[in-house]
């Protein structure tokens, strides 16, 4: 929708472009932004002129841009031993909208945006995925996705800074890995999100989204028992209530799809 | 820099704010649609640099540079794109307003297998077809035919519009018809501040700010308005709807109503007029609960009101409309029945998400009067109650209604116009009003949440003896179709079954919601949910099989019709086709077929029955005029709308069928009050078996007196000369042309009152599966047979039920608007779960054999029946699946994994 209280739009080529102005935002996909009205606005500094690629590999593993489309983040050739690289995909899917919306939103827009559903917060939580943020004296700092995002539509982003790509390492990538989801329609917008992943090692880390106002991950130091499973799912504190789900059903279906994704990296 | 459209060049510079659709619109390109702005509909689908983009959410300026390719320039009506065909051939539209970002979507799709379509076809919803259609046009299966002259009738005519829809050239009511005199330039746009409160008085205004913002031409307050109530309810007899709405009122009985009103050069400076009014509210104690606004001391609504002028039953109560009556000694039945069934069910409230918001825009024409375009089902009735608000003549108001983008009941309220008309006189200039999704959801009237006890008495022998009810049915704010739907849905419901002794005790309550209205059904549908759950539970109770306890009881012919007494009404058996459905619904269930049930989920199977009046009661009224040109070509003035239900094809059937010539050779100009007879409106499914009588009427009438003409031409008995696409012949074989016959145009009109009136029915069956731990419903099976007398179109019906079944299912598992001290919390449809392609199983239609003895041709009506019965059928089968029999809608996975593990 026309967001009629947006009187200035500046594309960004450099860092100093990044400085807000009072009223302005970030505009990177622009496909949450432009979906609600937005009062507060007067400004938009677009993200996607600052050329970033898309998606670099290397030695380290992947690093995706902030400014990362969905249909990009689909198009890193996966080396064959990256066997989490299907819960790429599975992610995708998990938008409540379909592929058309890959072609304009980000992997950044979705994870500041911070919804329980954001699909890259299943993902980048799955893969223990580091945030980079640039921060406004020059610097940058580093913080796990799954801290970065504190509750719904809440992330650790202090004013001035800008969410510049997150890191994938190669040991996360190289590990074999679970999704499940769940919605209240067969293709419908996530009410809860389980994602298990098995390293090298035998640690296996536990992601529950969706089901939750941020993001929960259990770390075990071996594949658990569904008693353990069952233990950990009861430490999470606050299940999501909206639209989407009541929150004792949420609970209920996150711990059968977690006994089922530890299955599965059991076997 | 440009952005290039559809090939061509524009250069007009995007606002910084601004999204494409808009934009594209701006530039003309108005065949791109809003469905819901938001991102979630996909309506709005065009090509950016050939990718699919929800133009809606893509920022304009990131266009610029760009290739955008529209579905207007992926084909034109004679030079349809491949995928536009299949749309056309496979009748994969409906009302058609999805269908742009539909076929847009789908030209992308080549390479995608048809089990793949649900997945990639997610972000396009559609509300009218249930997506079979759609799944057939992208797969190029033809479903339609081009019959010969004479041959329409019965035949499944492509709707006459079809190439126009699918290259995004027919108009809806913010398209511009061209045709009219309106202004191009100048439109002004209108805007709404909406009340914060539940319920509150205006204890002052102060609009000076607002009224000073440059760009701003008329603020509009209670002060401003005409001192007159009405009801934004549309019937025939404008009595039938209680008179307690104001244009703007200084008293707000529910979030969003009407406080200020703004006019400006732009939406965007009327909004930010709307944030500069200052209000002091004074704000009132609120009820939303309807059982809690019937206890003495609840905070009234309308306590202002006089019950006579208004028609409120009983304001000190809240109560707008009620009925309590018994036929027979309900009490004595239950005491002496053998077997004794009670339960209270409580349906959900649902918004319609008719493709197209209301929006309206009215100017005033070269002659003085006063012309308002909208999206309406009923034309006529708003040009009245316009009239009488306003205080004009009829003669000087017209009302223009082109395509209609779905209604589904919901059209059949007075929502915008009146906003626009009286801006327009007041300044002169044209004016715009268009509703957002989220005004959709937050303050257009939807569909009656109800609270329906049902009690049934039956001796051992399955016969009924008792049937109590009583129904609570909240009609939040105002009163508009709230008797209304009360009554209906106490009807055929309760007639349906014959039963020595009925009680229905019925109260339709103010609250401070917000106003629920007419929708698909008119209150049978939440009323046959608890009644024919009762059924399947006295089934149950007496261990008779469920189609046999309902074949035991139902009416027959001869039987009369009874709710609390014998109907005297105009009510008949024109024909009769129930015992065809049940059977043809048992015979499908049983058949075996459909999908396997997932390993350890639970199955079971469920039916229920609907039976409903093809006219509305008390007057439904068509005058039509059928006209021939010397070449050939028929016309049809009619005033009712096109929404989708296909009546513009029946009509072309009608007139084609009776005149011996093809459809292509007829035109139905159609919803201007100007250019037709009158019609009383789409609604109640009346566009075939009232307008389309008429129309037959007409047709008739024209034959007679070409036939005639013929006659006394060659010398011969009208009886030997057959009319044909070309002229009549006459014994000999020689045929005499039109021209021959008569000069330029002939005419013949045709009219209906709507009475007397048959009844048509419906019975759904589903077989489902159920995973208890997840409260995943899966259906198996779905098959649902329709008495709709000899049928017209057998593909356009085999539509109606198809969508009629999907909007059944979204209401029976998914879709809940849900509300927090009358503050609505769903407002977009990302929130809302209207039936994706996923949602929706293929399911087997099947037509009973009857013929009726009134509707034309033998026809019955068909369009808001086949929602009906698809709850309680669905509720049927989760119930013998899982042992537990659930009693609120929707039956989401939540709620029933809660059922299954209190």
């Amino acid at each position: 929708m026309d967001l009629n209280t947006v009187t200035t739009l500046r594309t960004a080529r450099t860092r100093d472009d990044l400085r807000l102005e009072p009223g302005e935002t970030v505009l990177a996909g622009g496909t949450w932004l432009f979906s609600e009205p937005q009062l507060e606005v007067s400004g938009l500094v677009d993200l996607t002129t600052m050329g970033w690629e898309p998606w670099t590999i290397h030695d380290g593993g992947l690093s995706i841009a902030a400014t990362c489309t969905i249909a990009q983040l689909l198009e890193p050739p996966a080396p064959p031993d990256w066997a989490a690289a299907h819960l790429f995909r599975e992610c995708a899917e998990a938008f409540l909208m379909s592929f058309k919306i890959w072609n304009t939103a980000t992997v950044g827009g979705n994870l500041c945006l911070a919804l329980p559903a954001g699909a890259m917060i299943s993902l980048a939580t799955a893969l223990d995925a580091v945030a980079v943020i640039w921060t406004p004296d020059g610097g940058e700092r580093r913080e796990p996705v799954a801290t970065f995002v504190h509750g719904v539509q809440s992330t650790s982003l202090q004013p001035g800074e800008v969410l510049r790509s997150i890191e994938l390492s190669t040991a996360a990538l190289r590990a074999r890995a679970a999704f499940r989801k769940t919605a209240l329609t067969p293709l419908g917008r996530s009410s809860s999100v389980v994602t298990g992943r098995l390293d090298l090692d035998g640690r296996l880390t536990l992601g529950v989204t969706a089901a939750t106002p941020r993001p929960h991950v259990f770390h075990f130091g071996h594949p658990p028992t569904d008693d353990e499973v069952q233990r950990a799912i009861a430490t999470v504190d606050a299940w999501y209530d909206d639209a989407h789900g009541a929150p004792d059903w949420r609970a209920a279906v996150t711990l059968g799809l977690a006994y089922e994704v530890c299955e599965e990296l059991r076997s | 820099m440009t952005i290039s459209v559809n090939g061509q060049a524009h250069d007009a510079e995007p606002r910084p704010g601004q999204c494409l659709r808009t934009y594209l619109r701006e530039q003309g390109s108005v065949e791109v649609k809003k469905g819901c702005d938001a991102g979630d509909c996909g309506a709005c689908t065009v090509l950016v640099d050939e990718m699919p983009t929800h133009s809606c959410i893509f920022p304009a300026a990131r266009a610029v540079g760009r290739d955008v390719t529209t579905v207007a320039g992926l084909g034109s009506p004679d030079h349809l794109h491949p995928v536009q065909r299949q749309f056309v051939e496979a009748a994969g539209f409906q009302c058609g307003f999805c269908t742009a970002g539909m076929v847009v979507t789908a030209s992308t799709l080549a390479g995608v297998g048809s089990d793949d379509l649900p997945r990639v076809m997610k972000g396009n919803l559609c509300r009218c077809t249930g997506y079979r259609s759609i799944r057939d046009a992208i797969a190029g299966r033809v479903n339609t035919a081009s019959p010969s002259a004479g041959e329409a009738y019965g035949s499944s005519v492509a709707a006459p519009a079809g190439a126009r829809v699918v290259t995004g050239r027919e108009h809806y009511a913010l398209d511009g018809f061209g045709a009219l005199d309106e202004p191009v330039t100048g439109l002004l746009h209108l805007k709404v501040l909406g009340s914060p409160h539940a319920h509150a008085r205006v204890a002052a205004i102060d609009v000076s700010r607002a009224a000073a913002l440059e760009g701003v031409h008329l603020v509009l307050t209670h002060r401003d308005v005409p001192d007159v109530l009405f009801s934004t309810g549309r019937h025939e007899d404008r009595l039938d709807d209680p008179d307690d709405t104001r244009i703007i009122d200084p008293v707000l009985r529910f979030r969003g109503q009407r406080v200020a009103v703004v006019v400006a050069d732009t939406v965007a400076i009327a909004e930010e007029a709307c944030r500069l009014v200052d209000v002091t509210y004074e704000v009132l104690p609120a009820v939303f609960d309807a059982h809690e606004a019937r206890v003495a001391g609840a905070p009234l609504l309308h306590g202002d009101k006089d019950p006579l002028h208004s028609r409120i039953s009983e304001p000190g109560r809240n109560v707008v409309a009620q009925m309590h009556d018994e036929h027979g000694d309900v009490t004595a039945a239950l005491e002496a029945a053998d077997a004794v069934v009670s339960g209270t069910w409580q349906t959900a409230r649902v918004t319609h998400a008719a493709l197209e918001t209301h929006g309206a825009r009215a100017w005033i024409a070269g002659d003085g009067s006063l012309v308002v375009r909208t999206s309406s089902q009923v034309p006529f009735l708003v040009r009245a109650e316009l009239a009488r608000l306003l205080d004009l003549p009829v003669e000087q108001v017209r009302v223009v209604v082109g395509r209609v983008g779905g209604g589904f009941g919901g059209k059949q309220e007075l929502i915008v116009e009146d906003l626009v008309a009286l801006a327009t006189l007041r300044l002169g200039r044209p004016v715009q009003h268009e509703l957002t999704r989220e005004d959709q959801f937050t303050i257009v009237p939807c569909r009656h949440p109800m609270t329906v006890s049902v009690t049934l008495g039956a001796t051992a022998d399955g016969t009924l003896t008792a049937l109590q009810l009583d129904v609570v049915t909240d009609t939040g704010a105002y009163g508009n179709h709230g008797p209304g739907v009360m009554f209906h849905g106490c009807h055929e419901s309760v007639a349906v079954y014959r039963c020595d002794n009925k009680r229905v005790d019925a109260e339709a309550v103010y609250t401070n919601n917000l106003p629920s209205g007419a929708f698909r059904g008119y209150g049978l549908g939440q009323v046959i949910f608890a009644i024919e759950s009762a059924m399947d539970e006295l089934a149950r109770a007496l261990a008779i099989d469920p189609f046999e306890l309902r074949r035991r009881n139902v009416i027959v012919p001869g039987d009369p019709m009874i709710v609390t007494a014998v109907e005297e009404g105009d009510l008949t058996y024109g024909s009769y086709g129930l015992d065809q459905c049940l059977d043809l619904v048992e015979s499908a269930l049983g058949s075996g077929r459909g999908e396997v049930a997932p390993d350890g989920w639970a199955v079971g199977t469920g039916s229920a029955l609907a039976m409903i009046a093809t006219v509305p009661p008390r007057g439904h009224f068509s005058h039509v005029t059928v006209s021939v040109t010397t070449d050939g070509t028929y016309s049809v003035d009619v005033g009712t709308a096109e929404f989708g239900n296909g009546t513009t094809t029946v009509h072309v059937q009608l007139v084609a069928q009776e005149l011996g010539t093809t459809p292509d050779r007829v035109r139905v100009r159609q919803s201007d009050t100007a250019t037709s007879g009158y019609d009383t409106g789409a609604y109640g499914s009346t566009g075939s078996v009232v307008a389309g009588k008429a129309v037959h009427v007409a047709a008739e009438r024209l034959r007679s007196d070409l036939l005639a003409r013929a006659g006394r031409r060659a010398g011969v008995a009208a009886g030997h000369c057959v009319l044909g696409p070309d002229g009549v012949e006459v014994p000999g074989g020689r045929v005499l042309a039109f021209g021959e016959l008569f000069e330029e145009q002939i005419s013949a009109t045709g009219s209906h009152d709507g009475t007397p009136r048959s009844i048509a029915f419906n019975v759904h069956g589903f077989r489902v599966a159920v995973e208890p731990s997840t409260g995943e419903v899966r259906i198996l099976q779905s098959v649902q047979a329709v008495d709709a007398g000899v049928v017209i179109n057998p593909e356009q019906l085999r539509g109606q039920v198809e969508g009629g079944t999907a909007q059944g299912i979204g209401s029976a598992l998914y879709e809940e608007m849900t509300l927090r001290d009358g503050e609505v919390l769903t407002r977009t449809f990302r929130d809302y779960r209207v039936p994706q392609m996923a949602d929706v199983p293929t399911t087997e239609v099947l037509f009973a054999d009857t013929v009726d003895a009134l509707g034309p041709r033998g026809a019955k009506s068909m369009s808001e029946a086949p929602y009906n019965p698809v709850a309680p059928a669905l509720a049927n089968a989760i119930r013998d699946a899982v042992g537990v029999r659930p009693h609120e809608l929707p039956m989401s996975r939540d709620r029933l994994w809660r059922m299954l593990n209190p």
